[in-house]
């Protein structure tokens, strides 16, 4: 029966590995939510970086300070360059109607994007933009091609082209596969320290999307310890009233 | 006057005080006979297991998402300009919000865990047979009564999913001949799921369907404290009662099952607050990454399904191409449930002493339910559409040969089952034959194939593998 079954899974399995789609391989972004550091280095890049269009509006300036240790004069003086007040929330400049005007949609909410695309997405987009002279921002992106946004990071980062490699189809004709990424001008930043820059923001971004995650881990702990103490309990009750049924 | 020593009357010792409340309370409230009739002297088998913890639990959890249910009312507004909104005011803003939230939508997912565990529990000891027909009726409505309650539910945060989830299902009604497009529309109080609907979903997923789950629920104890739990062994313990009319092998429901749920319940809590706190999404099963993103009803996603508890039966709705079958299709897979006890009439009620095929029989239903849910997960593909279709038709035969495993079966009504089986299922080939996928459905074909040939031509040469085996007149304990 068992060897039934395994030739049988054997002569579907072409025909499984074919139904799944390519798609491009995403870069682990390893984020460490423990790393204070990190996390405020990541909410300085996001308000200079990615603020001027995105707005992250579910977020209080004053809960990022209380979750990452910085007092209401530091946020005021490193992460609000618009005024306003402590209380209020991360929303950017760029006057929706505007932003549809110049990019042709409005850039998205960022609160909540590492829960819907997930950090090593935004991680590796991030890192995966390349030239294209075809683009209307002159840039293209591996992870999101045709994306609308332009390559924000370039300063930082420098510019890149991507290779495609050219493969043939049985029946003569050929197609192009993205195969790696170049430098072609070099940024401020090392390859390392942009890695380490594009970290900071993937795991502020992170935090955003679940800014209760940095608490409820030691909550549960002390949850978790508290029940297991009560199951031993209740066992042994259970035990000593279940004694007398035979 | 012995007895009195061995048990302290604790209730004496605040000096007697207790005792009048309670004699003031019996002469206007029947509470002391309350209690006794259903709880201290309710007797249940004493031969329990693992798979009888899941009625207690699933009340507990009934209790939290009441709890947690007003909590986020308070919070939540319901209208499409604000619910995104009110939810994430929620998870950041309000004290101990995320907590409640999570809660809840965690408490959903688990719902379902130990609702469909409880379920298996009926069909592996035969919980659903004489004389517990009702109690299994009463129990499938509250399952259904928990479907719609999550399905509206679901439409609450107004996220991407949520919408396109609720567009879907609500479309399905648009299926049934002459009234459908008409229905549809009055459901939804829309031509499109919108405001209107997610407000008339709010008042039915907090009052009319929390009503009516209660009430069922009282309805459900109320048929099982008439007759008395089942048990592993499938036997009657009030068959056997000593002289005092107490089942010989009941014990009673308090202390016994009280203090053995409160054990059950610990470990289940320790698992809860495990997702709750370390991973309430759980990698995407209980909170999915689409809903993260706002409505938007002029962008379809690409890949629209439920969450996993409906996968299943969503698996077997899209495994057919044409719509109104795929919806007959869905409707039967949970109607036959209800018909459970009239479809499986074998005498023998536990699984512990049905022949062998029956037990693997049930084995692979449980399997076929859990493979039809990950299908569910998968992008509609030719290829999983058609693997669906394949594991829907053993879901479908599971019903047919409890039929009939129900009595002793000639070789000749076993191998003629088997051709009609079959035949039936080549011919729903042939009429959605399609040239382009010819090799896979062939192959495929294999599948009830073989499930047929094991559950129908096997016992006609070993008729022993339906052989039961001999019931013990009591139950089995330790």
């Amino acid at each position: 029966m068992k060897a039934i079954v395994c030739a049988f899974l054997l002569v579907l399995l072409p025909v499984s590995v074919h139904a799944q789609d390519e798609s491009v391989k995403l870069q682990s972004a390893n984020v460490d939510l423990s790393n204070t550091a990190s996390l405020q280095r990541g909410a300085k890049f996001f308000v200079n970086f990615c603020m001027g269009c995105h707005s992250a509006r579910y977020v209080r300036y004053n809960r990022v300070g209380k979750d990452l240790g910085l007092t209401d004069v530091q946020l005021e003086s490193y992460l609000m360059f618009a005024g306003g007040k402590v209380t209020d929330t991360m929303v950017s400049a760029m006057p929706p109607a505007d932003a549809e005007k110049w990019f042709g949609i409005i850039p998205p909410d960022l609160s909540l994007e590492s829960r819907s695309r997930g950090a090593d997405w935004i991680y590796t987009y991030l890192k995966s933009f390349y030239l294209d002279p075809k683009s209307a921002t002159g840039v293209n992106n591996v992870v999101y091609p045709h994306t609308a946004m332009p390559d924000i990071l370039w300063e930082l980062q420098g510019t890149q082209k991507a290779v495609f490699s050219t493969v043939k189809n049985p029946d003569g004709s050929t197609y192009q596969v993205f195969d790696h990424l170049e430098p072609v001008t070099s940024g401020k930043l090392t390859p390392e320290q942009f890695d380490k820059a594009d970290r900071d923001i993937t795991s502020f971004l992170v935090y955003m999307g679940n800014p209760v995650m940095l608490k409820s881990r030691d909550l549960g702990l002390r949850v978790i310890g508290f029940l297991i103490v009560f199951f031993i309990l209740a066992y042994l009750l259970k035990r000593e009233i279940w004694k007398k049924i035979h | 006057m012995s007895t009195e020593k061995e048990k302290p009357d604790y209730l004496d010792v605040t000096g007697g005080w207790l005792h009048k409340l309670r004699d003031w309370i019996d002469a206007r409230f029947p509470m002391s006979k309350l209690w006794n009739e259903q709880v201290a002297q309710y007797y249940a088998p004493k031969n329990f297991n693992f798979w009888y913890f899941f009625g207690s639990i699933a009340l507990l959890i009934l209790v939290n998402q009441i709890v947690t249910g007003i909590f986020l009312a308070m919070n939540y507004q319901p209208s499409a300009g604000g619910a995104f909104a009110s939810v994430q005011y929620i998870m950041r803003d309000v004290n101990w919000g995320w907590l409640i939230r999570y809660m809840h939508s965690v408490g959903s997912s688990l719902f379902f865990v130990v609702v469909y565990l409880h379920m298996f529990r009926s069909v592996i000891y035969g919980s659903y047979k004489k004389p517990r027909e009702l109690l299994w009726i009463l129990g499938m409505l509250i399952y259904m009564a928990l479907m719609a309650e999550a399905f509206m539910g679901y439409l609450m945060p107004w996220g991407q999913m949520s919408y396109w989830g609720a567009q879907v299902i609500t479309s399905l009604f648009g299926v049934i001949p002459g009234i459908g497009n008409s229905l549809e529309t009055w459901i939804r109080g829309d031509y499109a799921v919108s405001g209107i609907t997610l407000n008339r979903f709010f008042a039915l997923h907090i009052v009319a369907v929390p009503l009516a789950i209660v009430g069922l629920v009282l309805f459900h104890l109320i048929a099982l404290h008439e007759v008395g739990s089942n048990n592993p062994d499938g036997v009657e313990i009030k068959k056997h009662k000593g002289p005092d009319g107490i089942p010989l092998d009941g014990i009673p429901f308090h202390p016994y099952y009280t203090i053995k749920d409160i054990v059950g319940v610990t470990v289940f809590l320790a698992l809860f607050a495990a997702i709750v706190f370390f991973s309430p999404g759980l990698h995407g099963l209980f909170l999915e990454p689409t809903n993260f993103e706002p409505a938007n009803p002029l962008k379809t996603p690409t890949d629209i399904h439920p969450l996993w508890y409906f996968g299943p039966y969503y698996a077997i709705l899209r495994s057919i191409p044409d719509k109104p079958l795929g919806v007959m299709a869905f409707v039967s897979s949970i109607f036959l449930l209800f018909l459970l006890p009239w479809i499986d009439r074998n005498p023998v009620k536990s699984i512990r002493y049905r022949g062998v095929l029956y037990r693997l029989l049930v084995g692979v239903f449980a399997l076929t339910f859990i493979v039809l849910g990950y299908i569910s997960m998968q992008k509609a593909t030719i290829f999983w559409a058609e693997i669906g279709q394949r594991i829907q038709e053993l879901y479908f035969l599971f019903f047919v040969f409890s039929w009939v495993y129900t009595r002793p079966r000639s070789r000749i009504f076993l191998a003629g089952t088997f051709v009609v089986v079959m035949a039936v299922i080549t011919v729903f080939d042939w009429l959605g034959w399609d040239p382009a996928i010819a090799q896979l459905k062939m192959l495929t074909w294999l599948i009830p194939g073989v499930y047929c040939a094991i559950f129908l031509l096997l016992p006609t040469y070993f008729g022993k593998l339906l052989m039961p085996k001999p019931v013990p007149e009591r139950v089995r304990f330790k």
